[in-house]
């Protein structure tokens, strides 16, 4: 059981953290035909940008309100109405999603009563949503700007409906999911006879395929006619701590009830997983799951030698960190260091005497001696520094293929992580680095 | 103060774009039109103060507000370094909510303290960000504070994002470096052949391209502003006898001023392709040799450009046959948009079009005059269009920046990187050579065909 604490500097050094409204952008993206758009001034958006590109190597459709020294004194009502205009006019978006900055926070801007001043004046607004996720980004970091998004969606877009669709489940998926990891849930709980709405699903939109025309919003994605649909559900799957909120949300303004499921990666959790689409769906575990559990537990009975016993530095928001620390410690492995962007109770579930809220300079001192460094790409040059075998996890991953198909839930993303894992194990084992050489 | 700079700026007498508006539209900005709500892409006044200010390569670089500003941006602009590699770590206060309710110029004078603690480097670099701005710290007082105290130049860099763009910011981090930086140390030693190149940042290494020129020649570089600079280098610069501005609008201000203040010439020149590097060299040694230097080198300059052309032509013989008659889709911005249409014709490619994005008038006529009747200049190119052209097959392959790399490759296009993020350099003959393969490896590459093919099942 893990205590999280501030590394106590003024200064961040390398930040770990990215900020809240490039997660809540990067959320709706999640949703089919969307424009997703920063209320702030233009730089946020480019920024945001480049690194959502790096990332998934695809056009990113994103806009700005393109606030100025002028309108921050004048107030951004004007900028945010004729971003929407303009936007609704060129390319006609099913759904603008609008996340705030601390600029615009700070002032105390009422952009929910702005929206609905500008939809009575524009009529012709009246087939494109808006939804506004408030995401300051002197607050928190990329999650929590993801899940404000997520749960800033269901509040403005759902409402309760009479009847239940029994072989209906919503599925809303943190951040820490990438769209491989969502295809293999949407393909597992389909395996039930269960269909399942999935938001955001960034697999849909995020994937990396070519499309024959362009379009100047997300293609794929959740559709909003499903998201309006969400409260006929038989039951909500919140995948990652970070969507329980939206979550009891959706379960008390719809009464549909909630399943948690902190982590998706490793044996037993999976196991949760599938018992409980078990139960929801009435039906026995396909033949085709049962086997590739059976695979996992091989691989685990293979790899389980390489992992005893070893030392890692973990640096990573907070689900994903609870994930892949407790996956390691399942595993047998220490986790020596673990760092962090924002205090959440997921936190406690950590295999690791503390958590640092920190930066990659707490990773950097912490992790001499490791066996192993997982951290987002900018961590690469720390374990580069410190000599240690380095392995790519969360947002942003911009110098290696394939972000987008990294697959680690499931028991065959268990699997492949376990190999994954333990080949960089056995590599360092070699002599390549002197760290491992007592080994 | 900021006010001050600001207006300062709009009447710079050397910027084309302040020239050519009438004294309404000189007081609305630089950079041309103001930024559409809604349909705005491009980076902010801090981004651009960075770009210029970062390259320095020994100082740390600290950026004064909440984390969007340096966490989603740090560590990823390729300028590069032979030393140091101080300046690719990412400094922030990362401002939380407290901060921004009380303030945070003590934090911000806590993080430099920590900071000169730690790194000890030769200045720190504060940049004022949107928040910060907006909620009143005044980070010149906490640097004037801090320099006082810490003995160590803490400069205030007061480009927040929302006074305008990318450009505009380049142009505030050229005043800091004229206010703060420039003039304030001599060199041990100068020569009648000392250069400064104003904004060439090294990207990817393009100045290493041109450094091992000047040495052939005996042309001393004083400073690059800023590529692989060293803060104290930059403080020197004000001794050297000729200015060469690289990147046409960035830093002209500085070229500007620094004439004013030491007298010295300047030229706009670039790096790009062949008949560009040569003009530039040739330029350099005539205006140093009507400074004093020995007239000796225009003969030796002329040796040289006469080799390189030799060799350049020589290694590219092979692949100019491929080149030749492809047609390319430039979209860039400022001196690019003409130099590598030159670059691109001395292959014996057709370039059917450039953006004159962030061009100056100037630019703008060359880049024209340049394409003649086959080509188009765009103000812009809104991505649907730039999509349909390539689609349709107008172009061989687009050159750009990688905001638009997937309009190309969605398109099933190729592309090459021409701007910033880039990682090869292009620079220089060596340079040449380089862009030159890397368009010839991107047009020959077996999966065009391959992904064009439809499925046998579709027919």
């Amino acid at each position: 059981m893990a205590s999280a604490q501030a590394n106590g500097k003024n200064v961040t050094v390398n930040p770990l953290k990215m900020s809240q409204p490039l997660g809540g952008a990067t959320a709706f993206m999640g949703l089919n035909r969307c424009l997703p758009m920063l209320h702030a001034a233009q730089g946020c958006t480019a920024f945001a940008l480049v690194l959502l590109v790096r990332h998934f190597r695809e056009a990113i459709p994103f806009q700005t309100t393109a606030m100025s020294e002028v309108t921050t004194i004048l107030g951004g009502a004007d900028n945010l109405e004729q971003a929407i205009v303009n936007i609704v006019e060129r390319a006609h978006p099913d759904v603008i999603g609008i996340c705030s900055n601390g600029l615009i926070e700070a002032r105390g801007e009422d952009i929910k009563g702005d929206l609905k001043a500008i939809r009575a004046r524009h009529p012709e607004l009246a087939r494109t949503a808006l939804i506004y996720a408030r995401t300051p980004d002197y607050k928190g970091g990329f999650q929590d700007g993801w899940a404000a998004a997520v749960e800033a969606t269901i509040d403005q877009l759902v409402e309760p409906l009479p009847g239940r669709n029994l072989r209906q489940v919503n599925v809303l998926a943190g951040c820490h999911l990438t769209p491989a990891d969502i295809d293999e849930i949407r393909d597992t709980i389909e395996a039930f006879g269960l269909a399942p709405i999935i938001l955001p699903d960034i697999s849909g939109s995020l994937d990396g395929h070519v499309a024959d025309e362009y379009v100047a919003t997300t293609q794929g994605g959740t559709s909003v006619k499903d998201i309006r649909g969400m409260g006929r559900s038989v039951a909500t799957l919140a995948l990652g701590q970070q969507m329980e909120p939206a979550a009891r949300l959706l379960e008390t303004r719809c009464g549909v009830p909630v399943d948690v499921f902190s982590r998706l990666t490793g044996l037993l959790p999976w196991d949760n997983f599938i018992a409980a689409l078990a139960r929801i769906s009435r039906r026995p575990v396909p033949q085709a799951i049962r086997r590739r559990r059976s695979q996992l537990i091989d691989a685990m009975l293979d790899g389980h030698f390489f992992f005893g016993e070893k030392k890692v530095a973990i640096a990573a928001e907070p689900d994903l960190l609870t994930g892949l620390s407790c996956f390691l410690n399942d595993m047998g492995a220490t986790i020596t260091t673990a760092v962090t962007t924002s205090q959440t109770p997921a936190l406690a579930a950590v295999p690791s005497k503390t958590v640092t809220i920190g930066d990659l300079d707490d990773l950097e001192t912490g992790a001499a001696g490791c066996d192993l460094m997982i951290a987002h790409s900018h961590g690469a040059r720390v374990a580069e520094r410190l000599g240690i075998p380095f392995f790519r996890a969360g947002f942003p991953n911009f110098d290696r293929l394939g972000a987008a198909h990294q697959l680690s839930v499931g028991y065959s993303g268990t699997r492949d992580l376990i190999f994954e894992l333990g080949n960089l194990f056995i590599a360092g084992n070699g002599g390549m680095h002197a760290t491992t050489a007592s080994h | 103060m900021l006010q001050h700079t600001l207006q300062h700026l709009f009447d710079e007498p050397s910027c084309a774009t302040n020239r050519a508006k009438d004294p309404k539209a000189r007081k609305q900005g630089c950079g041309g039109k103001p930024l559409t709500p809604g349909n705005a892409a491009g980076g902010c006044a801090f981004d651009g103060a960075k770009i210029v200010l970062q390259p320095i390569t020994d100082a740390a670089h600290l950026v004064h507000g909440p984390i969007a500003c340096e966490g989603n941006s740090w560590d990823s602009r390729h300028s590069l370094s032979s030393g140091p590699m101080l300046y690719r770590t990412g400094f922030t206060t990362d401002l939380s909510e407290l901060d921004v309710i009380y303030g945070g110029e003590k934090k911000l004078y806590k993080a430099i303290k920590e900071i000169v603690a730690r790194y000890d480097p030769p200045a720190v670099f504060v940049y004022q960000t949107c928040v910060t701005a907006m909620i009143g710290d005044d980070i010149a007082k906490v640097c004037a504070a801090a320099t006082e105290r810490l003995h160590k130049p803490v400069i205030p860099v007061i480009a927040p994002g929302f006074v305008g763009k990318k450009n505009f910011g380049t142009k505030l981090a050229g005043e800091v470096l004229l206010e703060y930086v420039i003039g304030t140390e001599e060199p041990d030693v100068t020569t009648p052949t000392d250069i400064n190149l104003l904004g060439e940042y090294n990207v990817s290494g393009d100045l290493w391209n041109v450094t091992p020129l000047f040495k052939r020649l005996g042309i001393r570089l004083l400073a690059a502003i800023t590529g692989d600079a060293r803060y104290h280098d930059v403080t020197k610069a004000h001794r050297a006898r000729v200015n060469m501005m690289v990147c046409s609008q960035a830093l002209i201000n500085v070229a500007r001023k620094m004439e004013e203040r030491w007298g010295i010439p300047w030229f706009e020149g670039s790096f790009y392709g062949v008949p560009e590097t040569s003009k530039s060299l040739r330029t350099i040694a005539k205006m140093l040799v009507d400074r004093g230097a020995d007239v000796s080198l225009l003969k030796r300059t002329e040796a040289l450009i006469a080799r390189e052309e030799a060799r350049v032509a020589e290694v590219l013989a092979p692949i100019l046959p491929a080149l030749k008659g492809k047609k390319a889709l430039l979209y860039s911005g400022g001196v690019k948009s003409w130099s590598m249409i030159a670059a691109l014709q001395w292959a014996g490619m057709q370039v059917i079009g450039t953006s004159v994005r962030k061009a100056t008038d100037d630019d703008k006529r060359r880049a024209s005059a340049l394409l003649g009747d086959s080509g188009t200049l765009w103000e812009s190119l809104p991505q649907r269009e730039m999509y349909a052209k390539l689609k349709a097959g107008e172009a061989d392959i687009l050159l750009s920046g990688g905001r638009t790399q997937y309009v190309a490759l969605k398109a099933k296009t190729p592309w090459m990187d021409s701007n910033q993020e880039r990682h090869t350099a292009y620079a220089g003959y060596d340079g040449t050579i380089a862009f030159l393969k890397g368009i010839h490896k991107a047009l020959t590459n077996p999966i065009w065909a391959q992904v064009r093919t439809p499925p046998p099942w579709e027919e």
